[in-house]
């Protein structure tokens, strides 16, 4: 029981992982998979460095609690996408 | 603006037919952890979203036929009680929010925090499973 939304793509509301080709990841909940672009919701970024942080260090921090969104929405272009893959799938461990 | 009582009320009373307490005021919040501060208490966020709650609450009444569980079992609905939310969300620390989601507390101290990206996509089953897991870990006092 809930609300669903089939045809807005198989990632749909499942928290992602979006890796870019620069140094910028997103981590938010796909909302809708486009042809041109990505839709997140609740959305975080992280650049590769930032804070003393790689994005692989990033990720594994947010598969454990999450992020703390800095947009309520951001639209990811497709060219920009590296990869998507869900953050429930990243390993919590530190390595 | 909160969903719409009658939307919510058959999610709510998924849970509080088997006996979570509702809370719906930051007062209920504050008297519900007053109350947990010795033995288990779990508190679980509610939502409408079909895509992970969907799979959360009848994971979580899975979970709950376990011999070993939390004392005390509460829940707050996201988007509807934003006040005991917000309250709620207070005692999970730095954990940012996430809905549907999951609390566990030992003697008031957030022991276990199950966020929404580890609850979408997952069936019943094997959130039941993890949950249970949890409660052996941290819920020693059995109460059934």
């Amino acid at each position: 029981m809930g609300t669903f939304h089939a045809d807005s793509g198989p990632l749909h509301g499942i928290t992602v992982v979006v890796d870019t080709h620069g140094a910028r990841v997103y981590i938010g909940r796909c909302h809708e998979e486009r042809p041109e672009e990505v839709v997140l919701l609740d959305a975080d970024a992280h650049e590769d460095g930032a804070d003393g942080c790689t994005n692989a260090e990033y990720t594994r921090r947010a598969a454990r609690f999450g992020v703390w969104k800095r947009w309520d929405r951001v639209a990811v272009p497709r060219a920009e996408i590296a990869s998507i893959r869900r953050l429930g799938d990243v390993s919590q461990a530190p390595r | 603006m909160p969903y719409d009582p009658a939307m919510v009320k058959p999610m709510k009373e998924e849970l509080t037919r088997i006996g979570f307490r509702e809370l719906v005021t930051a007062d209920d919040v504050d008297r519900f952890m007053g109350e947990a501060k010795t033995g288990t208490a779990m508190i679980v966020v509610n939502s409408v979203c079909g895509c992970a709650a969907g799979g959360a609450r009848p994971g979580v009444t899975l979970a709950l036929r376990h011999e070993t569980k939390p004392e005390r079992i509460a829940t707050v609905f996201a988007g509807q009680d934003v006040e005991a939310t917000a309250r709620a969300r207070g005692y999970f620390g730095d954990i940012p929010p996430s809905s549907p989601a999951i609390a566990l507390f030992r003697d008031g101290r957030l022991v276990h925090f199950v966020p929404r990206h580890m609850i979408e996509g997952r069936d019943a089953k094997t959130i039941a499973w993890d949950l249970v897991a949890v409660f052996d870990e941290h819920c020693a006092t059995l109460k059934k």
